[in-house]
C-alpha cells in the first residue's frame, strides 16, 4: 500500500541563521524513526530548498529557523512549491516562534511549529500523521 | 598534598564505608542506578570524594595564589574584593535608534558595559537592502550598514568612559574600523578604547556558523586585528575566543573547554607565523565561556580552562605575565532556557551566574527569562541585571576569592577536566591541526553526536528538564509582554541606507574599495584601508563584497 512507502523528508535551514543544532538533532531523529533524510545545509533561499525539494522527491519539507524571520521565510517556501505544482508537499517548521505567530502560519498550511523543550516524539508523530493524511488524500 | 600514610588509611575507611553500600542493599539504597548519577555531560559523578581524589594535588604547582601561575585561583590578586565583574548585558535590535535607547536604558540601571548583538545580516555580511536580508531586518540584532548606523548606536555614550564588546566575526575588523571611526568624531583618541571584537571565526565553522571567507584568508584578516591592535589599541581586545557557542551547539563541557583552547592556541600559532612576537598580541586575547546548569563541573571547566592556558603559554615561550592570564567573559547557557514555565529560566539563570562568578569570571551576561521565546523585554533585561546585582551585592560570594578551592569533589572535577582536555588536543593534533580538523568535519560531528545522545536521555527520562519531562502543566502561562521588531524598523533602515548610498561621495568609496581589493590580494595589512572606507561611508556589504572579491567564499559540507 503506498502509505508504507518510506517518508522522504527535506530538512531545511532558510535564511541567515546558522543555528543548526536542533535541525541536525532532527535529522538524526527522522533517520531513526525510518525516514529518508535529506539535509540542505544551512544558509538557504526558499528557492534553493524548494528545487532541492523537487529534485529530491519528498514528501516533507521540515523548516528550522530561530532568528525571527520565519513569518516571511516560511510562507515564501509554500508558495513556491503551490507556484511549482507541488502543493501536495507538506511542509512543517519550528524555531523560535511567537504563540501569537502561529495561527497565520497554520492558515497558510504550515504546521508544528515546535519551539524549544520540544519532545522528538511530538515531532515524529506530528510528521507521520501528516504523511498519511496527505496519501490518504490522495489514494 | 596529603601525607602517603593518612592517604592509605583514608583510603581504608573509604573501601570500608563503600562496602556498607554492597551490604545493605536495602537501607542503604540511592535513588537511581549508580551510573545514572551524571553530569549534563554524562560525567560519572561518585558518591563521595575524599583527600583519595586528589592525592596527586601539589598546592603550589596547581593551584597556587590568585594572581600567580599556574592561575587556577583567578587571575587577578584581588579579584572581586577588588572590582567585581563587569555586568555585561548582550544587546541590540531593530533600528539602531532602537538599541541606543535601551543602551541608555541599561546604564541608567547599573550595568557597567556594554554588548552589541547585531542582526543576521550583518553577521553575514549582507546590507539591510539586500535581498538576502530580506524579512530579517533588525529582528534578532541591530542593524548596521554604514558607520552612519553606529554613530546613532553610540549615541550620548562616551567611547572613552564605557567598555563595548561587539558580537561580530566574520566582519569584526569592519565594525572595529567603525567604532574607532566613532570615537574619532567623540574626540576620542583610539588608544583610549576599551572593549572586545569577538573575531573568533574559528568557532564559527565549527559551531555558530556565521562564516564568510575561507578559514586561510580568515585567519589573516585576525592577525592583521593583532597587529594593528597591539600598536594602537592597547586597552582592546581583538578576538574573544569562544566555547559558547560551541557549547550551545550541543557540545560537552569538555568539549567546550578542549575546542575552546584548541582555538586559542591556533590563534597563538597563527601570530607567530605572521611575525608578531607572542607577548605583543597574547596579553590581549580574552575568552567567553557558557555557564551551563550542571553546577559543580562548570566551575572545575573555569578553573581548569585557567590553568591549561597558562601552562601552554608558558610551553610557547611567553615571557610577559599578562600573556599568561586567561581573561573571560561567560554567559548564562540560552540552551537550558525552556519554552515552558518560563518563569523557572530565572531560577536557571541564577545558578549558572553564581557558578560563573564562583568559577571567577571577568564579566558576566545573564539570559533573561522570556528568551525561549522572543528576543528579551525590558522587564526580563532587568530581572536578569539585578540577579547579577542580588548575587555580586547579597549573597557574600564575593568576599572571599575562589571559595571552592580545596574541596575534593571540585578539585577532582578540575584535574579530570585537564586531563580529558589533553586527550582531545591530542587527537585534534593528530588530525593536522584545527583547520584540517574543521574541514573534515570533526568537532561538527563531535557536537552534533553529543547533542543528539543529550536529547535522547531528556527523551527517556535520564535527564531531567523541570517543566520539560517532568513535572509538567498542560497550559502554560506566555510570558506577559514580549518584544516584537515590526516591518516598520526594516523599511527604516533600508530607506537610510538607501539614501547613503546617494548622498555620500561616492567617487571616495569606490576608490577606497579598491584599495581594499588591492590589501587583500597583497600583504599589507588591511585595517587600515578599511579605515578610510567605513570614515567615507562604504557600507559594510561593499567592504565584505571587496574582500570576497579576492577570498572567496566558504562552502560548509554538510553533516547529513
Amino acid at each position: 500500500m503506498s502509505y508504507e512507502r518510506k517518508i522522504r523528508i527535506l530538512v531545511a535551514k532558510p535564511g541567515l541563521d546558522g543555528h543548526d543544532r536542533g535541525a541536525l538533532v532532527l535529522c538524526h531523529a527522522f533517520r531513526d524513526a525510518g525516514m529518508e533524510v535529506i539535509y540542505t545545509g544551512i544558509l538557504q533561499t526558499p528557492e534553493q530548498i524548494v528545487e532541492t525539494a523537487l529534485q529530491e522527491d519528498v514528501d516533507v519539507v521540515a523548516l528550522s529557523l530561530l532568528n525571527g524571520a520565519h513569518m516571511t521565510l516560511f510562507p515564501r517556501v509554500r508558495q513556491l512549491l503551490i507556484e511549482r505544482n507541488a502543493e501536495d508537499t507538506i511542509v512543517c517548521g519550528g524555531g523560535i516562534i511567537p504563540e501569537h505567530h502561529k495561527p497565520e502560519l497554520i492558515r497558510q498550511g504550515i504546521t508544528g511549529l515546535y519551539g524549544p523543550g520540544t519532545l522528538l516524539d511530538v515531532i515524529i508523530n506530528h510528521v507521520v500523521e501528516r504523511v498519511k493524511k496527505e496519501r490518504w488524500k490522495i489514494a | 598534598m596529603y601525607d602517603p600514610q593518612k592517604i592509605g588509611l583514608i583510603a581504608e575507611y573509604k573501601e570500608e564505608w563503600n562496602n556498607k553500600f554492597k551490604n545493605n542493599v536495602k537501607q542503604w539504597s540511592e535513588r537511581k542506578a549508580e551510573d545514572d548519577f551524571i553530569t549534563i555531560s554524562d560525567r560519572k559523578i561518585k558518591r563521595l570524594y575524599t583527600p583519595e581524589d586528589i592525592n596527586d594535588l601539589d598546592y603550589l604547582r596547581d593551584i597556587g595564589f590568585p594572581g600567580e601561575y599556574p592561575f587556577t585561583r583567578g587571575v587577578y590578586p584581588t579579584m572581586y574584593r577588588g572590582r567585581l565583574w563587569t555586568m555585561r548585558q548582550f544587546s541590540g535590535f531593530g533600528t539602531p535608534e532602537d538599541t541606543n535607547r535601551r543602551y541608555h536604558y541599561l546604564i541608567e540601571h547599573g550595568q557597567t558595559g556594554l554588548s552589541v548583538a547585531f542582526h543576521m545580516p550583518t553577521l553575514y555580511g549582507y546590507d539591510s537592502d539586500s535581498p538576502r536580508a530580506y524579512g530579517e531586518v533588525g529582528k534578532c540584532g541591530v542593524a548596521v550598514d554604514s558607520l552612519l548606523d553606529m554613530e546613532i548606536i553610540f549615541d550620548g555614550i562616551p567611547l572613552d568612559k564605557i567598555s563595548t564588546s561587539m558580537t561580530i566575526n566574520a566582519p569584526s575588523i569592519i565594525l572595529l574600523a567603525m567604532y574607532i571611526a566613532v570615537a574619532e568624531k567623540q574626540g576620542v583618541p583610539q588608544h583610549k578604547l576599551s572593549g572586545t571584537n569577538q573575531t573568533d571565526i574559528l568557532k564559527e565553522y565549527i559551531a555558530q556558523k556565521s562564516w564568510i571567507y575561507p578559514p586561510e584568508p580568515s585567519m589573516r584578516i585576525i592577525t592583521d586585528m593583532f597587529e594593528y591592535c597591539s600598536k594602537f589599541l592597547p586597552r582592546w581586545n581583538p578576538v574573544s575566543i569562544s566555547g559558547y557557542h560551541i557549547r550551545e551547539a550541543g557540545a560537552t563541557a569538555v568539549q567546550e573547554l578542549a575546542f575552546t583552547l584548541a582555538d586559542g592556541l591556533a590563534y597563538i600559532d597563527a601570530g607567530l607565523e605572521a611575525g608578531l612576537n607572542i607577548d605583543d598580541f597574547a596579553p590581549r586575547l580574552s575568552f567567553f565561556f557558557d555557564s551551563q546548569i550542571d553546577f559543580f563541573e562548570e566551575i572545575a571547566k573555569f578553573r581548569a580552562a585557567r590553568r591549561i592556558w597558562a601552562r601552554e603559554m608558558k610551553k610557547r615561550g611567553a615571557k610577559n605575565p599578562r600573556s599568561l592570564l586567561m581573561r573571560f567573559h561567560t554567559q548564562t547557557a540560552g540552551v537550558s532556557l525552556t519554552y515552558q514555565q518560563p518563569l523557572n529560566n530565572i531560577i536557571r539563570t541564577a545558578f549558572e551566574a553564581l557558578a560563573a562568578v564562583l568559577g571567577g569570571t571577568q564579566s558576566l551576561h545573564t539570559n533573561s527569562f522570556d528568551e525561549a521565546w522572543a528576543l528579551p523585554s525590558e522587564e526580563a533585561v532587568l530581572v536578569a541585571l539585578r540577579t547579577q546585582q542580588i548575587i555580586a551585592e547579597e549573597t557574600g560570594v564575593a568576599n572571599t576569592i575562589d571559595p571552592l578551592a580545596g574541596s575534593y569533589f571540585v578539585e577532582a572535577l578540575t584535574n579530570q577536566m585537564e586531563k580529558e582536555c589533553y586527550e582531545y588536543f591530542e587527537k585534534i593534533e593528530a588530525l593536522g591541526g584545527v583547520i584540517p580538523a574543521i574541514k573534515k568535519n570533526f568537532f561538527q560531528r563531535e557536537i552534533a553526536e553529543a547533542a543528539y545522545k543529550h536529547q535522547r536521555d531528556i527523551e527517556s527520562g535520564r535527564k531531567i528538564i523541570v517543566g520539560v519531562n517532568k513535572y509538567k502543566i498542560e497550559e502554560d502561562e506566555l510570558p506577559a509582554e514580549l518584544l516584537e521588531v515590526d516591518e516598520i524598523a526594516q523599511n527604516h533602515q533600508i530607506t537610510r541606507t538607501k539614501r547613503l548610498r546617494k548622498e555620500r561621495d561616492n567617487k571616495a568609496v569606490k576608490k577606497a574599495l579598491d584599495e581594499i581589493r588591492r590589501a587583500a590580494a597583497g600583504s599589507d595589512n588591511i585595517m587600515y584601508p578599511i579605515l578610510d572606507a567605513v570614515r567615507v561611508y562604504a557600507t559594510l556589504g561593499e567592504i565584505i563584497d571587496a574582500m570576497k572579491d579576492v577570498f572567496g567564499e566558504y562552502k560548509e559540507q554538510p553533516l547529513f
